[in-house]
Protein backbone atom coordinates (compact mmCIF):
# COMPACT_ATOMS: atom_id res chain seq x y z
CA UNK A 1 0.00 0.00 0.00
CA UNK A 2 2.77 2.33 0.89
CA UNK A 3 4.90 1.60 -1.97
CA UNK A 4 1.83 1.99 -4.21
CA UNK A 5 1.11 5.54 -2.65
CA UNK A 6 5.07 6.58 -3.19
CA UNK A 7 4.20 5.49 -6.78
CA UNK A 8 1.89 7.70 -7.41
CA UNK A 9 3.24 10.49 -5.24
CA UNK A 10 6.26 10.53 -7.25
CA UNK A 11 4.09 10.44 -10.14
CA UNK A 12 2.35 13.67 -8.91
CA UNK A 13 5.75 15.00 -8.31
CA UNK A 14 7.14 14.63 -12.18
CA UNK A 15 3.52 16.06 -13.57
CA UNK A 16 4.17 19.13 -11.07
CA UNK A 17 8.11 19.82 -12.17
CA UNK A 18 6.37 19.59 -16.15
CA UNK A 19 4.59 22.16 -15.25
CA UNK A 20 7.04 24.70 -13.59
CA UNK A 21 9.20 24.22 -16.55
CA UNK A 22 6.92 25.35 -19.29
CA UNK A 23 5.89 28.25 -16.87
CA UNK A 24 8.45 30.64 -18.16
CA UNK A 25 6.60 30.45 -21.74
CA UNK A 26 3.73 30.84 -21.08
CA UNK A 27 4.47 34.24 -18.89
CA UNK A 28 2.02 36.35 -20.44
CA UNK A 29 -0.63 34.32 -21.93
CA UNK A 30 -2.16 36.78 -24.33
CA UNK A 31 1.11 38.01 -25.91
CA UNK A 32 1.64 33.91 -26.21
CA UNK A 33 -1.57 33.62 -27.91
CA UNK A 34 -0.38 36.55 -30.25
CA UNK A 35 2.68 35.35 -30.63
CA UNK A 36 1.68 31.39 -31.80
CA UNK A 37 -1.37 33.08 -33.96
CA UNK A 38 1.64 35.08 -35.79
CA UNK A 39 4.06 32.25 -35.54
CA UNK A 40 1.94 29.41 -37.06
CA UNK A 41 1.92 31.79 -40.15
CA UNK A 42 4.94 32.31 -40.74
CA UNK A 43 7.88 29.34 -42.31
CA UNK A 44 11.14 28.41 -40.48
CA UNK A 45 14.24 28.79 -42.41
CA UNK A 46 15.80 26.28 -41.03
CA UNK A 47 13.27 23.61 -41.77
CA UNK A 48 11.01 24.97 -44.61
CA UNK A 49 8.02 22.57 -44.79
CA UNK A 50 7.45 23.65 -40.91
CA UNK A 51 5.68 26.53 -39.36
CA UNK A 52 7.64 28.97 -36.78
CA UNK A 53 5.55 27.95 -34.02
CA UNK A 54 6.30 24.22 -34.56
CA UNK A 55 9.86 24.03 -35.06
CA UNK A 56 12.29 23.16 -32.70
CA UNK A 57 15.26 24.86 -34.52
CA UNK A 58 17.35 26.81 -32.68
CA UNK A 59 16.36 29.90 -34.84
CA UNK A 60 12.78 28.97 -34.85
CA UNK A 61 13.10 29.93 -31.19
CA UNK A 62 14.83 32.76 -31.29
CA UNK A 63 13.19 34.11 -33.90
CA UNK A 64 9.47 33.01 -31.27
CA UNK A 65 11.69 35.17 -28.15
CA UNK A 66 12.18 38.34 -30.60
CA UNK A 67 8.48 38.03 -31.69
CA UNK A 68 7.24 37.59 -28.10
CA UNK A 69 9.85 40.79 -27.23
CA UNK A 70 8.26 42.78 -30.29
CA UNK A 71 4.79 42.53 -28.89
CA UNK A 72 6.00 42.88 -24.96
CA UNK A 73 7.22 46.88 -27.08
CA UNK A 74 3.75 47.00 -27.93
CA UNK A 75 3.84 46.71 -31.91
CA UNK A 76 0.83 45.60 -33.81
CA UNK A 77 0.65 41.85 -35.41
CA UNK A 78 0.94 43.35 -38.78
CA UNK A 79 4.34 45.54 -37.61
CA UNK A 80 6.05 42.12 -36.24
CA UNK A 81 4.81 40.36 -39.98
CA UNK A 82 6.73 43.28 -41.66
CA UNK A 83 9.26 43.61 -39.16
CA UNK A 84 10.54 39.41 -40.36
CA UNK A 85 9.95 39.61 -44.07
CA UNK A 86 11.94 43.00 -44.18
CA UNK A 87 14.91 40.75 -42.56
CA UNK A 88 13.51 37.34 -44.18
CA UNK A 89 11.63 38.02 -47.26
CA UNK A 90 8.33 37.44 -48.53
CA UNK A 91 9.51 33.61 -48.14
CA UNK A 92 9.12 33.65 -44.40
CA UNK A 93 5.14 34.18 -45.53
CA UNK A 94 2.79 31.33 -45.77
CA UNK A 95 0.23 33.19 -47.60
CA UNK A 96 1.92 35.35 -49.62
CA UNK A 97 1.02 38.80 -49.96
CA UNK A 98 -1.03 39.92 -53.73
CA UNK A 99 2.06 41.52 -55.47
CA UNK A 100 2.42 41.98 -58.83
CA UNK A 101 4.59 39.00 -59.09
CA UNK A 102 2.28 36.71 -57.52
CA UNK A 103 -1.07 38.07 -59.36
CA UNK A 104 -0.36 34.40 -61.12
CA UNK A 105 -0.53 32.38 -58.08
CA UNK A 106 -3.61 33.94 -56.67
CA UNK A 107 -5.02 34.71 -59.99
CA UNK A 108 -4.22 30.71 -61.47
CA UNK A 109 -7.01 28.83 -59.63
CA UNK A 110 -9.47 30.77 -61.02
CA UNK A 111 -8.26 31.18 -64.69
CA UNK A 112 -8.50 27.46 -64.64
CA UNK A 113 -11.82 27.15 -63.17
CA UNK A 114 -12.97 29.78 -66.02
CA UNK A 115 -11.42 27.70 -68.46
CA UNK A 116 -12.70 24.88 -67.38
CA UNK A 117 -15.85 26.41 -67.55
CA UNK A 118 -15.87 27.69 -70.87
CA UNK A 119 -14.10 24.55 -72.02
CA UNK A 120 -17.69 22.12 -70.53
CA UNK A 121 -19.92 24.67 -71.98
CA UNK A 122 -18.89 24.48 -75.99
CA UNK A 123 -18.59 20.21 -75.19
CA UNK A 124 -22.28 20.48 -73.81
CA UNK A 125 -23.55 22.27 -76.54
CA UNK A 126 -22.15 20.30 -79.34
CA UNK A 127 -23.81 17.34 -77.56
CA UNK A 128 -26.42 18.98 -77.65
CA UNK A 129 -26.73 19.28 -80.90
CA UNK A 130 -25.89 15.95 -81.80
CA UNK A 131 -29.02 14.78 -79.57
CA UNK A 132 -31.49 17.06 -81.59
CA UNK A 133 -34.28 14.76 -82.76
CA UNK A 134 -33.48 14.63 -86.79
CA UNK A 135 -36.11 16.60 -88.53
CA UNK A 136 -37.84 15.55 -91.92
CA UNK A 137 -38.46 17.14 -94.92
CA UNK A 138 -41.52 16.80 -96.07
CA UNK A 139 -40.28 13.87 -98.77
CA UNK A 140 -39.23 11.83 -96.33
CA UNK A 141 -42.18 11.82 -94.13
CA UNK A 142 -44.36 10.15 -96.80
CA UNK A 143 -41.51 7.68 -97.67
CA UNK A 144 -41.39 6.31 -93.78
CA UNK A 145 -45.41 6.42 -93.74
CA UNK A 146 -45.26 4.38 -96.84
CA UNK A 147 -42.54 2.13 -94.88
CA UNK A 148 -44.74 1.44 -91.91
CA UNK A 149 -48.02 0.55 -94.02
CA UNK A 150 -45.83 -2.29 -95.81
CA UNK A 151 -44.91 -3.54 -92.66
CA UNK A 152 -48.43 -3.34 -90.85
CA UNK A 153 -50.15 -6.57 -91.58
CA UNK B 1 -4.25 11.38 -83.87
CA UNK B 2 -5.25 15.24 -82.79
CA UNK B 3 -6.91 13.58 -79.37
CA UNK B 4 -3.41 12.50 -78.17
CA UNK B 5 -1.31 15.85 -79.19
CA UNK B 6 -2.82 17.87 -76.67
CA UNK B 7 -2.47 16.02 -73.39
CA UNK B 8 0.96 14.64 -74.96
CA UNK B 9 2.25 18.52 -74.62
CA UNK B 10 0.76 19.03 -71.61
CA UNK B 11 2.92 16.44 -70.20
CA UNK B 12 5.87 17.93 -71.84
CA UNK B 13 5.49 21.13 -70.40
CA UNK B 14 4.87 19.50 -67.33
CA UNK B 15 8.23 17.50 -67.50
CA UNK B 16 10.05 20.47 -68.15
CA UNK B 17 8.56 22.70 -65.61
CA UNK B 18 9.60 19.93 -63.11
CA UNK B 19 12.69 18.97 -64.71
CA UNK B 20 13.44 22.89 -63.64
CA UNK B 21 12.34 22.91 -60.71
CA UNK B 22 14.84 19.92 -59.47
CA UNK B 23 17.83 22.06 -60.60
CA UNK B 24 16.43 24.54 -58.18
CA UNK B 25 17.95 25.40 -54.45
CA UNK B 26 15.14 26.09 -52.22
CA UNK B 27 17.54 26.88 -49.41
CA UNK B 28 18.56 29.64 -51.50
CA UNK B 29 16.36 32.00 -50.29
CA UNK B 30 17.04 35.55 -51.91
CA UNK B 31 17.59 38.38 -49.28
CA UNK B 32 15.46 41.09 -49.01
CA UNK B 33 18.75 43.05 -47.65
CA UNK B 34 20.34 43.37 -51.13
CA UNK B 35 20.43 46.91 -51.63
CA UNK B 36 19.22 47.82 -48.49
CA UNK B 37 21.94 49.61 -45.68
CA UNK B 38 23.45 47.14 -43.48
CA UNK B 39 21.44 46.89 -39.82
CA UNK B 40 23.56 49.20 -37.30
CA UNK B 41 24.61 47.13 -34.41
CA UNK B 42 27.09 48.12 -31.67
CA UNK B 43 28.91 44.50 -30.56
CA UNK B 44 31.84 43.71 -28.39
CA UNK B 45 35.19 42.36 -30.08
CA UNK B 46 35.79 38.51 -29.68
CA UNK B 47 39.61 39.77 -28.87
CA UNK B 48 38.72 42.10 -26.34
CA UNK B 49 35.15 42.59 -24.61
CA UNK B 50 35.90 46.43 -23.41
CA UNK B 51 36.05 47.72 -27.11
CA UNK B 52 33.09 47.52 -29.66
CA UNK B 53 32.74 47.61 -32.87
CA UNK B 54 29.76 49.20 -35.16
CA UNK B 55 29.28 49.54 -38.98
CA UNK B 56 29.76 52.90 -38.54
CA UNK B 57 33.54 52.61 -38.50
CA UNK B 58 33.94 51.65 -41.88
CA UNK B 59 32.09 53.83 -43.81
CA UNK B 60 34.11 54.64 -47.12
CA UNK B 61 35.30 50.51 -47.23
CA UNK B 62 34.64 47.71 -49.22
CA UNK B 63 34.44 45.41 -46.89
CA UNK B 64 33.22 41.44 -45.79
CA UNK B 65 30.62 40.43 -42.66
CA UNK B 66 31.00 37.05 -42.21
CA UNK B 67 28.95 35.37 -39.32
CA UNK B 68 30.62 31.99 -38.53
CA UNK B 69 30.66 29.63 -35.03
CA UNK B 70 32.94 27.61 -33.53
CA UNK B 71 30.09 24.84 -33.86
CA UNK B 72 29.72 25.48 -37.50
CA UNK B 73 30.89 22.13 -39.30
CA UNK B 74 30.34 24.20 -42.90
CA UNK B 75 32.24 27.11 -41.61
CA UNK B 76 35.81 24.86 -41.50
CA UNK B 77 35.23 24.32 -44.99
CA UNK B 78 35.14 27.69 -46.26
CA UNK B 79 37.92 28.69 -43.90
CA UNK B 80 41.14 28.30 -45.78
CA UNK B 81 39.24 30.51 -48.54
CA UNK B 82 39.13 32.80 -46.00
CA UNK B 83 42.80 32.82 -44.89
CA UNK B 84 44.01 32.67 -48.16
CA UNK B 85 41.27 35.75 -49.44
CA UNK B 86 42.35 37.43 -46.46
CA UNK B 87 46.24 37.81 -47.40
CA UNK B 88 45.31 39.08 -50.90
CA UNK B 89 44.36 42.43 -48.76
CA UNK B 90 41.52 42.95 -51.37
CA UNK B 91 39.00 43.89 -48.49
CA UNK B 92 38.81 43.22 -45.26
CA UNK B 93 37.16 40.80 -43.37
CA UNK B 94 35.03 40.91 -40.24
CA UNK B 95 33.73 38.11 -38.33
CA UNK B 96 30.28 37.86 -36.45
CA UNK B 97 30.52 34.79 -33.94
CA UNK B 98 27.28 33.66 -34.17
CA UNK B 99 25.80 32.15 -30.68
CA UNK B 100 29.14 30.87 -29.58
CA UNK B 101 31.45 31.00 -26.15
CA UNK B 102 34.40 33.04 -26.10
CA UNK B 103 36.45 30.27 -25.21
CA UNK B 104 35.40 28.19 -27.53
CA UNK B 105 35.88 30.68 -30.45
CA UNK B 106 39.00 31.72 -29.68
CA UNK B 107 40.25 28.29 -29.78
CA UNK B 108 38.96 28.10 -32.81
CA UNK B 109 40.70 30.65 -34.46
CA UNK B 110 43.73 30.02 -32.64
CA UNK B 111 43.61 26.24 -34.23
CA UNK B 112 42.53 27.29 -37.89
CA UNK B 113 43.94 30.09 -38.25
CA UNK B 114 42.37 33.87 -38.40
CA UNK B 115 41.38 35.53 -41.33
CA UNK B 116 39.32 38.11 -39.68
CA UNK B 117 40.49 41.80 -38.72
CA UNK B 118 38.26 41.41 -35.39
CA UNK B 119 35.56 39.69 -34.86
CA UNK B 120 32.30 40.76 -32.44
CA UNK B 121 30.15 38.42 -30.49
CA UNK B 122 26.94 38.16 -30.93
CA UNK B 123 25.67 35.53 -28.20
CA UNK B 124 22.45 35.83 -28.56
CA UNK B 125 21.75 36.24 -32.31
CA UNK B 126 20.10 39.43 -32.01
CA UNK B 127 22.43 40.79 -34.64
CA UNK B 128 22.06 37.81 -36.49
CA UNK B 129 18.05 38.09 -36.68
CA UNK B 130 18.93 42.14 -37.67
CA UNK B 131 21.32 40.41 -40.93
CA UNK B 132 18.03 37.77 -41.80
CA UNK B 133 20.49 34.96 -41.33
CA UNK B 134 19.12 31.59 -41.15
CA UNK B 135 22.50 29.12 -41.32
CA UNK B 136 25.54 29.86 -40.55
CA UNK B 137 28.20 30.37 -42.57
CA UNK B 138 26.85 33.62 -44.13
CA UNK B 139 29.04 36.65 -45.97
CA UNK B 140 27.49 40.02 -47.12
CA UNK B 141 29.44 42.31 -49.03
CA UNK B 142 28.99 46.04 -48.01
CA UNK B 143 30.26 48.88 -49.88
CA UNK B 144 31.47 52.29 -48.91
CA UNK B 145 28.17 53.79 -48.20
CA UNK B 146 27.52 50.73 -45.77
CA UNK B 147 24.83 48.84 -48.29
CA UNK B 148 24.78 45.28 -48.67
CA UNK B 149 25.31 44.49 -51.79
CA UNK B 150 25.80 40.19 -51.85
CA UNK B 151 24.76 38.12 -50.13
CA UNK B 152 26.11 34.26 -49.89
CA UNK B 153 24.17 31.81 -48.10
CA UNK B 154 26.54 28.71 -46.96
CA UNK B 155 30.31 28.59 -47.19
CA UNK B 156 31.47 30.87 -49.93
CA UNK B 157 32.67 28.48 -52.53
CA UNK B 158 35.72 29.21 -55.07
CA UNK B 159 33.71 29.47 -57.82
CA UNK B 160 30.99 32.36 -56.04
CA UNK B 161 34.51 34.08 -54.51
CA UNK B 162 36.16 34.03 -58.14
CA UNK B 163 32.88 34.91 -59.67
CA UNK B 164 30.89 37.05 -57.76
CA UNK B 165 32.46 38.36 -54.41
CA UNK B 166 36.28 39.69 -56.23
CA UNK B 167 34.24 41.26 -59.45
CA UNK B 168 32.11 42.80 -57.72
CA UNK B 169 34.81 44.23 -54.75
CA UNK B 170 36.98 45.32 -58.12
CA UNK B 171 34.01 47.24 -59.19
CA UNK B 172 32.44 48.67 -55.92
CA UNK B 173 36.83 49.85 -54.55
CA UNK B 174 37.14 51.76 -57.68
Amino acid sequence: MTRLFVFFFSLVLVCTTHAQEAKPLAEDPVIEQRMIAIASELRCLVCQNESLAGSQAELAKDLREEVRQLLKAGKSDQEVRDFLVSRYGDFVLYRPRITPITYLLWGGPFLLLALGIFVLIRYLRRRARLLEPPTLSEDERRKAEALLEEKAP
Amino acid sequence: MNRFLLPLAIFIVLVALLAVGLTLNPREVPSPLIGKPAPAFSARLLSDPEKTFTPQDFVGKVWLLNVWASWCVSCREEHPLLIEFAQQGKAPIVGLNYKDKREDAQRWLARFGDPYVLSVVDAEGRIGIDYGVYGVPETFLIDKQGIIRYKQIGPITPDALNKKILPLIDELSR
